[in-house]
């Protein structure tokens, strides 16, 4: 049986117990959703926002940063506590005592978040086109942008977590140490503060961690000529966002691939 | 004899921890077909000599062979041999028994037939239900169910009926009797010594990281350690020998004081009464608790 075999066998099942898990569908699923009405609801008052000539409505604005934080969230967030929980629960351990190959365990666990990851960004698409009448741009080469952008920033984000699954000391202290830090990222990168608002020491940090670089990427699909401005050197540095996020993914790669253990190290 | 002769062979099997010994200086064969009951108290060694035997830890020291191959080496092909009934965990059962038996089975080269496996272990009813909704015993079932799925050679049972009824129990005994006589041979940790007695060929009793006993269920501890034992009160406290004519002994006891003894017992060793001779023997145990897990 080989390794893609199995790792297509563990996508199915995955994928199953992730739309069965309350708790990642509200926090993981969800999030972006619950974030995205509520600062629409919030800031919809101050009226369009932007700068001269390319003014949109809030609900547009949030619209690429909550896509930018599902992919983020379905990766980072979902695989970290995830795995800590089956370390520390004895799943890994029982998969350990099978034949599966541990790669085709991370390709069950990428191949999830991709799933999942994917549905999220057209549901997000969906909403914010049927229920806050945003407009979706229409030229193939922004959508390819989005592609690109969507699949490296979904395998970095799901590398960084299983990367980072290795640092809770318990299943149970996962939640308390991945949430914040996701939370963290999401405000110092442009996700629910306006990113030309961060002051610039602010952004030169988050420039460090890979959701800064989606949500840019993001932006530069969904948002109109004329916003590149507010960003820094005022361009949308797509080359940019392509090295940064390729950065990480080796860095997750080789990260997961070191510290990945079916158990707990050896006292 | 050659490695390939035994099912599983243990020499000298060294673990330490920092300077505590978990595991020092176990030495033992399992037979291809053979039950090995591994008995001892928490914390004496058991689960580390397993874990070190199911590829889970490296041993520090000593020989191991587990079918034919280094277990701190073994490969995919090698784990298809095994099947693992871990001590039980805490997983967030959200699949039901099918789905994760039918999961685990398209695992294995070549597994046992999942409807089978489920009436073998009599879940038939709980089938469609998930794991996370079972009683604790039922899920033990599901675990017991997953490790023989994939119609491993080599099966290791740690405490697998932990959290059974008796009548549950029974079954479960039922259930290994079936696999050793398809020839599936077994390394058993209980601390319910009578399943041992009912279902090992050979028993190991470890404590203290090292190996007190070893032998038949029928035979361990020695011949003396199975001689009955009266116990009885007199005027000047209580007395205990061991004797093979116990009947003869009380006779004499009730002739001497000419009334019915104080207190009188007569005891024929179980396996359990061996069992803690041999673990009370050898203590005291150094403080070996911290490393149980």
């Amino acid at each position: 049986m080989s390794i893609a075999t199995l790792g297509a066998a563990r996508i199915a099942t995955e994928t199953k117990t992730y739309f069965r898990s309350p708790d990642t569908l509200f926090f993981t699923f969800f999030f972006p959703f619950v974030m995205l009405a509520i600062f629409t609801a919030a800031f919809s008052a101050q009226g369009e926002v932007g700068p001269p000539g390319a003014e949109i409505t809030i609900g547009a604005y949030y619209l690429p940063g909550m896509i930018a934080a599902g992919i983020l969230l379905s990766g980072v967030q979902n695989l970290a506590v995830d795995i800590a929980l089956e370390k520390g629960n004895g799943t890994l351990k029982r998969l350990g005592s099978t034949p599966l190959s541990p790669m085709s365990y991370f390709i069950g666990k990428i191949g999830q978040v991709f799933v999942t990851g994917a549905l999220q960004a057209a549901l997000l698409l969906l909403a914010g086109r049927l229920v806050l009448g945003i407009e979706l741009p229409t030229e193939p080469g922004k959508w390819v942008t989005f592609a690109w952008v969507f699949v490296l920033g979904l395998v970095t984000s799901a590398l960084v977590g299983i990367a980072l699954s290795a640092l809770p000391r318990s299943g149970k202290s996962a939640t308390a140490v991945v949430i914040p830090t996701v939370l963290l990222l999401q405000f110092m990168s442009g996700v629910y503060l306006q990113w030309n608002m961060l002051p610039s020491w602010l952004q030169e940090i988050a420039g460090l961690f890979p959701l800064k670089w989606i949500a840019q990427g993001m932006r530069s699909v969904f948002l109109p000529e004329g916003w590149e401005v507010l960003e820094q050197n005022e361009s949308w540095n797509l080359a940019g966002i392509a090295i940064a996020l390729a950065i990480w993914l080796v860095v997750g790669l080789v990260l997961s691939r070191v510290t990945f253990r079916w158990i707990r190290r050896d006292a | 004899m050659t490695t390939n002769d035994v099912a599983v062979r243990v020499r000298d099997l060294q673990k330490t921890y920092g300077r505590k010994a978990a595991v020092d200086g176990v030495s033992f064969d399992i037979h291809h077909g053979e039950t090995f009951a591994l008995l001892g108290p928490n914390g004496a060694g058991k689960s580390t000599t397993i874990e070190i035997l199911e590829g889970y830890r490296i041993r520090t020291g000593g020989d191991a062979h587990v079918l034919g191959v280094d277990p701190a080496k073994g490969g995919l092909d090698w784990k298809a041999r095994l099947g693992i009934v871990l001590q039980s965990t805490g997983e967030t059962g959200l699949l039901t028994v099918a789905e994760q038996l039918r999961h685990f089975a398209s695992l294995y080269p070549n597994p046992r037939d999942v409807d089978e496996v489920i009436a073998a272990v009599g879940l038939e009813a709980q089938a469609k239900t998930r794991i996370g909704k079972l009683s604790g015993g039922q899920q033990r079932r599901v675990d017991v169910a997953l490790g023989i799925i994939g119609r491993p050679e080599l099966l290791f049972l740690d405490e697998p009926t932990t959290g059974f009824d008796p009548e549950a129990r029974q079954q479960f005994w039922g259930l290994i009797r079936r696999l050793k006589a398809e020839g599936v041979t077994i390394l058993l940790t209980t601390h319910y010594i009578e399943e041992a007695a009912q279902l090992a060929d050979r028993a190991g009793v470890i404590a203290g990281g090292g190996l007190v006993a070893l032998g038949g269920v029928d035979e361990i501890g020695g011949a003396d350690a199975r001689v009955p034992l009266v116990r009885w009160t007199d005027g000047t406290g209580s007395h205990e020998q061991r004797t093979e004519e116990p009947g003869l002994l009380v006779a004499s006891l009730v002739g001497s004081l000419g009334r019915e003894p104080d207190g009188l017992e007569v005891i024929r060793p179980s396996l359990e009464d061996v069992y803690l001779q041999l673990v009370r023997a050898a203590e005291p145990v150094p403080a070996r608790e911290e490393v149980a897990a």
